[in-house]
């Protein structure tokens, strides 16, 4: 046992698997369980990727992610060499599944940067259990949504257009276009959650490099630690700069939905054309992707052994975010009606009724049922904590925030302003093969990451457990300036000993 | 002292072949954050210059305990992010507002797009990707420079390869005092870390 240990036996560490989800004002709840040890943090983590074999899940999970990928594949392929056409579009259905997928995939993003970013600058110490594989989540996500307007413009190897590049033909982008402030957005987004990302996971590549038995595994850590030595002059710095990047990621985040939405808001559509679209789109975008890490925490932490360093205390915070989300969300398509039948413009108010009521009826109450009725149990502190519930009800959010892009494209593109050019869109099996295989892409990437990565930011764990303050003296002393409590002895501590954390609940063991 | 895995945990030489010159400095082992927090406090009234502390996690007021000055890296990232807002406008003024040429790398021309009747200087249409670029610049300029003002990426360091010394990232803290410091005397300097409740000090080898 070292020495940072030693100093704590006699007092009690919160239980592992303990209830401490219990709001008891004064105290704070302890957010990693069965240890006060940094070096078992370490071990929890770094024992996923040291591990010679991986739960068979995992391979399951990774043969079926290879196989949706090798679907995107011959589906973007096939695109490519054939055409657009190949795909259900039409006129005046001219985005569908390619832009749908495009904005499900930017708004799964979103929740890793509010994690890492937004939670950092409010001191949320209980981000740090997540946030690594939240901003991961973050990156696979944003690659996913970079094929579709890649591939979406049809003939892919003019793409360079999109950039400011200097050629022959002297022609320039057109900065005045939502579409181009949309690359810009989308691409500086990935560039900044990539360092940002990076940057967080540098200390804990330096605890693999250092704990690694292969050549292999000490070199490929020790290339991309880049020497990192725990020097508190390094960790001066480090931190003025991970402060720095959340406070420039914070203003991203929100500036690149709002982006996405202008590519709507600024037209002229029926449907689109609403000032409500920005604000709306980043509720939409951390709800889905609050639900999304909900979907990956889940199994994940079940898998790897990670429940005591993703407590239910993590997923109870992050079900709240859906409820109030998903709220958030509901309050912005009742609005949109109220604002279709007080604007008096007969167009807008037809799309709305038509979109509740017209052909695409079923994808609008799909929507409407999974992102603002069936959160609502979230109210309830038992479903909020029930592993299949919040696991259930997680799906359904990432099903109708799809819904809910669906909606809003194909609803107001097929009926617009002229009756005659109305269309219907159907998919085609290369819609549909291109969406599922954009999921084999996110889970292959995902599930390489949990194998070889840590999955936990381990240092910021340590730095938010109670031992790694300076002042610290002990579980048993921290209560001492209030007097021993005569009933501290609780069912889940030790015998003998003064747990940190108490139920104020009469009657509880 | 307990499982520290080395031999040579003591302040005396270990051999008399150890000359002065191969030693990099001295690496002491504290117990847990509070116990470095004071050991720095004393390091840095002591009036060593060139000496670090060394724990698996940033703690909460080392910095003042070590005396660190507050790092230029936010003044940097401000010029970054205001050139990075300069270069927007500029480069999107003279893209789409303008048709002079100028030299970057090659000759380029602008091209003043005239789109759905808006002024060809549209300052408006252009604080989108004026914002993005501050955030790309600063944002990059926030990670490199921070490398850069640490000196990383640096893959070869002795306390590296010093043996215990890889529990730093783990569980450990360490101070380390170099060599090169005026102050620095192999027994002198080891005794001090000792004084300061150190539980082990050992020698590292350059």
């Amino acid at each position: 046992m070292s020495a940072s240990s030693s100093s704590m036996q006699g007092h009690a560490v919160p239980a592992s698997g303990m209830d401490n989800t219990i709001e008891s004002p004064g105290q704070r709840a302890p957010l990693v369980l069965g240890t006060g040890d940094f070096h078992a943090v370490t071990n929890q983590v770094c024992r996923v990727t040291e591990h010679p074999t991986v739960p068979m899940a995992w391979y399951v999970a990774f043969g079926v992610s290879l196989m949706l990928l090798g679907a995107l594949g011959v589906a973007v392929n096939y695109l490519i060499f054939t055409g657009v056409g190949v795909w259900g579009l039409n006129n005046p259905v001219m985005w569908a599944f390619d832009i749908t997928n495009f904005v499900f995939w930017v708004g799964i993003g979103h929740a890793g940067t509010l994690i890492s970013a937004i939670l950092f600058l409010f001191r949320q110490k209980w981000r740090t259990g997540i946030n690594r594989f939240a901003e991961a989540m973050t990156i696979f996500a944003v690659i996913c949504a970079g094929i579709f307007p890649g591939i979406h413009v049809g003939r892919v190897w003019f793409a360079y257009w999109l950039f400011p590049i200097p050629n022959q033909m002297e022609m320039w982008p057109q900065f005045r276009s939502p579409l181009l402030w949309d690359v810009f957005a989308v691409s500086t987004y990935f560039t900044v959650s990539l360092v940002f990302w990076y940057i967080g996971l540098i200390p804990d590549l330096a605890t693999l490099r250092d704990r690694a038995k292969g050549t292999i595994q000490q070199f490929a850590y020790g290339l991309f630690a880049l020497g990192w030595r725990g020097s508190a002059r390094h960790w001066h710095r480090y931190e003025v700069a991970y402060l720095l990047l959340a406070a420039l990621a914070t203003p991203l985040v929100l500036s690149v939905h709002s982006v996405v939405s202008f590519d709507f808001a600024v037209s002229q559509l029926p449907g689109w054309h609403t000032t409500i679209f920005p604000p709306y789109f980043v509720a939409g975008a951390i709800f889905s992707g609050f639900a999304m890490v909900v979907t990956l925490a889940v199994p994940a932490r079940e898998l790897f052994g990670l429940k005591d360093l993703i407590t239910m205390r993590h997923l109870d915070n992050m079900n709240k975010v859906i409820l109030v989300t998903g709220c958030m969300v509901g309050y912005a398509y009742s609005m949109e009606f109220f604002i279709a039948w007080y604007s008096g413009a007969p167009y807008e108010q037809f799309t709305f009724i038509n979109r509740a009521f017209g052909q695409y009826w079923w994808a609008y109450w799909i929507m409407v049922s999974c992102n603002v009725i069936t959160p609502q149990l979230f109210w309830f502190k038992k479903v909020r904590t029930s592993i299949p519930a919040m696991f259930v009800l997680s799906l359904f959010v990432n099903v109708g925030m799809w819904f809910e892009r669906y909606v809003i494209i194909v609803s107001s593109l097929a009926n617009d302003f002229l009756p005659t050019s109305w269309d219907e869109f159907i998919p085609t099996w290369v819609d549909i093969a291109t969406m599922l295989g954009a999921f084999g892409l996110f889970g292959v990437l995902f599930l390489l990451f949990c194998r070889y990565l840590p999955m936990i930011a381990i240092a910021e764990v340590k730095s938010v457990m109670p031992e790694a303050n300076p002042h610290w003296e002990g579980y048993g002393k921290a209560h001492s300036a209030h007097g021993h409590d005569p009933h501290g002895h609780h069912g889940g501590a030790p015998a003998g000993s003064q747990p940190a954390f108490q139920d104020p609940r009469p009657g509880q063991p | 002292m307990t499982t520290f895995a080395t031999p040579s945990s003591t302040t005396a030489p270990a051999s008399t072949e150890t000359s002065v010159a191969q030693t990099w400095g001295l690496v002491a082992r504290f117990a847990n954050p509070a116990e470095l927090m004071h050991a720095a406090e004393a390091v840095r009234k002591a009036g060593y210059r060139y000496w670090d502390c060394h724990s698996p996690f940033p703690i909460h007021g080392i910095d003042h305990a070590m005396g660190i000055s507050r790092t230029i890296l936010p003044v940097v990232v401000f010029g970054a992010g205001a050139a990075g807002c300069t270069l927007g406008f500029l480069l999107q003024s003279f893209t789409n507002s303008f048709d002079f040429s100028i030299w970057a790398l090659v000759w380029v021309t602008g091209y003043p797009f005239l789109i759905s009747g808006k002024p060809l200087l549209s300052f408006p249409a252009f604080v989108p990707v004026m914002f993005e670029l501050t955030i790309l610049l600063s944002a990059l300029t926030t990670a490199f420079g921070m490398l850069a003002f640490n000196q990383l990426p640096e893959l070869y360091h002795p306390l590296l390869k010093h043996p215990g010394f890889g529990r730093a990232t783990d569980d450990r803290f360490f101070i380390s005092i170099e060599a090169r410091d005026p102050q620095f005397l192999r027994s002198k300097t080891g005794e001090f870390l000792k004084s300061l409740g150190a539980s082990s000090v050992e020698v590292v080898e350059s």
